[in-house]
């Protein structure tokens, strides 16, 4: 398959062949903040076991990796990716047949029965399909793997993903996202704790009229390293993308990277692109990175925005809380919750909102005692 | 019967250039059911001292004391002073991203009286507050006071006051950036609070217009980090025509 032309934030190479990709080695520009030692076992096909899923949904399969209904057009574009799509023997293929509206989440209970894991997750959207896929990573083992997602035209999907570790796992995902005409995608992306855990979203566009939203929530503390490297690529015209990620981060060692790369191709005409990224550091250990690039080909477009911001916790926020005699813990607590719930507001259904606000102060109880 | 004492307060602030003295020497009594004005010149340390008093973490205490019915309120931090009944309506209150007013409101009277209000009952509270400070019923789904105008901030901090009941009750500049109908509003809210509670008020003000409404007992001229008069309510007449110079020359 021919690659499509190089720019400087697409990747350069798209491949299901392992060595087609140099191993990292990490002065590359796409893994210079990546703790690559940690993760050095992900750049070569180990023999690893695959994940597998527990669900109720009659829309979800196990299916082998040479399943004909996979999607023949997505390509791993690094070395990683290539190395889970090689060492995967089976995918969680979710498909959601034409005009079919789920109303219930489809929710995947990832499972794992080996400490190291390659996985494959694919979902499909017919046309005119809508529906909410949640993800709930096993996040007590290690994995390498990605989730691709296709919509059909005028299609909506949610996809929200949950890692929330308990252990310094390292897990490693690419997200590759490509909407069909009139599309609706929102992705969701919640990640709390780990060890070395990294994120690869890609957004690619099909037809024109497609519009994406990228959301993600992450909590760090003491020596935990998460890094988000998104990527949209606008080659259609008429098409929205709009990037939202927001970290707290707290202890010596926390250390977290935002890349939010958005590419306009020239034929991209007359779309709308937002990307932001709001940090905030609950103590003076932590460091974060936050790095957007916007490349723009054309100058026909409605809008290209793009912020970022890495703050400290307002002390004024916290005196103004107290002085209504909140003790500090839960002042804190309210003004961390208040920071991530724009993002969490996105997620229509209402347990599952609730739940992951619990997962949140679950995990900020230990960002006290860290 | 409550009182707050204030004895000889020195406090500074610490900034980049160093430490700066901004109080220095303030004695002052509040008394239940009594309202105590003050008024001072732009810069004098009025703020200074309701944020000391409220304890701002910016600001050192070098010496002196503050009593709360003998207890040591300077021991105490931000959140044990209001719990011990001090409130402080602030002169330019804090914008919190994400939290709703009546989220926030809870979470304080929860803390303030030691268990979460019956949900049925404190719905009803709330909204009647509201209604008695004209504030749309919509502004408890709101954030708290982003997005507020300056009138709106003002009667969120006396809403606060009416529900939280405090002993002493510090109000900076409650009356500034409000229209007229806008400050009887809130002069009636803190009247209301008054007239239920008995409880000692402490008004921070440029000016007189809200002395009309809220009846001050006591007048003390504050002038570069004291009080350097102490007068009936006449007294305040008498500095809205003259200004402060006299007091600029006595210190001189
Ligand atoms: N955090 C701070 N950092 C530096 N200087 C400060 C700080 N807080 C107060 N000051 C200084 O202390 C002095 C007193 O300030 P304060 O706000 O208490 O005055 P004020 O009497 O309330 O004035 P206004 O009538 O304008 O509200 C001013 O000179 C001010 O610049
Ligand atoms: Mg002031």
């Amino acid at each position: 398959m021919a690659a499509p032309p190089a720019k400087d934030l697409a990747p350069r190479i798209y491949s299901r062949n392992v060595e087609d990709f140099a191993v990292p080695l990490g002065r590359e520009e796409e893994w210079r903040f990546t703790p690559i030692s940690k993760i050095k076992d992900f750049f070569d096909v180990q023999e690893w076991a695959s994940i597998g899923c527990e669900t109720g949904s009659p829309f979800v399969e196990i299916v082998s990796m040479d399943d004909p209904r996979l999607n023949d057009a997505w390509l791993p574009t690094d070395r990683a990716s290539a190395v889970a799509r090689e060492g995967a023997s089976q995918a969680v293929l979710v498909s959601i047949p034409t005009e079919t509206e789920v109303a219930e989440p489809i929710v995947l209970q990832l499972t794992s029965t080996m400490l190291n894991n390659y996985a494959h997750i694919e979902v499909q959207t017919g046309a005119f399909a809508r529906a909410q896929v949640v993800i709930v990573h096993d996040s007590s083992v290690n994995v390498s793997g990605s989730i691709v997602a296709k919509l059909g035209d005028q299609s909506q999907l949610t996809l929200l993903s949950v890692i929330d570790a308990e252990e310094p796992v390292r897990q490693h995902w690419h997200w590759a996202s490509q909407l069909g005409r009139d599309a609706e995608f929102l992705g969701l992306s919640v990640s709390l704790g780990g060890g070395v855990i990294r994120t690869v979203p890609h957004i690619t566009y099909t037809a024109p009229g497609g519009s994406a939203q990228m959301l993600g929530a992450f909590l760090l503390t003491g020596q935990q390293f998460q890094e988000h490297r998104i990527l949209v690529d606008h080659s259609e015209p008429n098409c929205t993308s709009n990037v939202v990620y927001k970290g707290a981060l707290s202890g010596e060692g926390a250390h977290s990277v935002w890349v939010g790369d958005v590419l306009v191709r020239r034929e991209a005409t007359g779309i709308e692109t937002y990307e932001l990224n709001r940090n905030l550091l609950l103590d003076e250990g932590p460091r974060a990175d936050s790095v957007p690039n916007l490349e723009l080909e054309t100058g026909d477009v409605l809008s290209a925005g793009h912020a970022s911001a890495t703050g400290r916790f307002d002390d004024e926020q916290l005196f103004y809380l107290q002085s209504r005699g909140i003790p500090e813990s839960v002042a804190r607590h309210l003004v961390v919750r208040g920071f991530f719930v724009d993002v969490l507001a996105k997620v229509n259904d209402e347990e599952l909102r609730s739940n992951l606000m619990k997962r949140i102060e679950a995990r900020l109880g230990m960002v006290d005692h860290a | 019967m409550s009182s707050l004492v204030i004895t000889d307060l020195h406090a500074s602030v610490i900034t980049d250039a160093g430490e700066s003295e901004i109080l220095r020497g303030v004695s002052l009594t509040v008394e239940s059911g009594t309202t105590n004005a003050i008024m001072g010149p732009n810069g004098s340390g009025k703020s200074t001292l309701a944020y000391v008093i409220a304890g701002h973490p910016k600001y050192t205490v070098t010496s002196g004391s503050i009593t709360l019915d003998g207890a040591d309120v300077l021991a105490m931090s931000v959140d044990e002073r209001a719990r011990a009944g001090l409130f402080l309506a602030m002169q330019y209150p804090v914008e919190i991203p994400g939290v709703s007013v009546s989220n926030f409101l809870r979470t304080s009277i929860t803390a303030l009286r030691g268990e979460a209000p019956k949900l049925r009952t404190w719905t009803k509270e709330m909204k009647e507050s509201m209604a008695d400070l004209q504030m749309d019923p919509s502004f408890a789904a709101r954030n708290v006071n982003e997005g507020f105008s300056g009138g709106e901030k003002k009667r969120h901090e006396i809403l606060q006051l009416g529900l939280m009941q405090p002993k002493i009750a510090v109000l900076d500049e409650t009356d500034s950036g409000l229209d007229v109908d806008a400050l009887k509003v809130v002069s009636e809210g803190v009247n209301r609070f008054k007239d239920a509670t008995g409880a000692g008020v402490l008004l921070i003000t440029h000016y007189t217009r809200i002395l009309r409404y809220i009846k001050p007992d006591v007048v003390h001229v504050f002038v570069d980090g004291r009080i350097v008069e102490t007068g009936g309510p006449e007294l305040a007449d008498s500095l809205e025509s003259e200004g402060y110079e006299r007091f600029a020359v006595a210190k001189a």
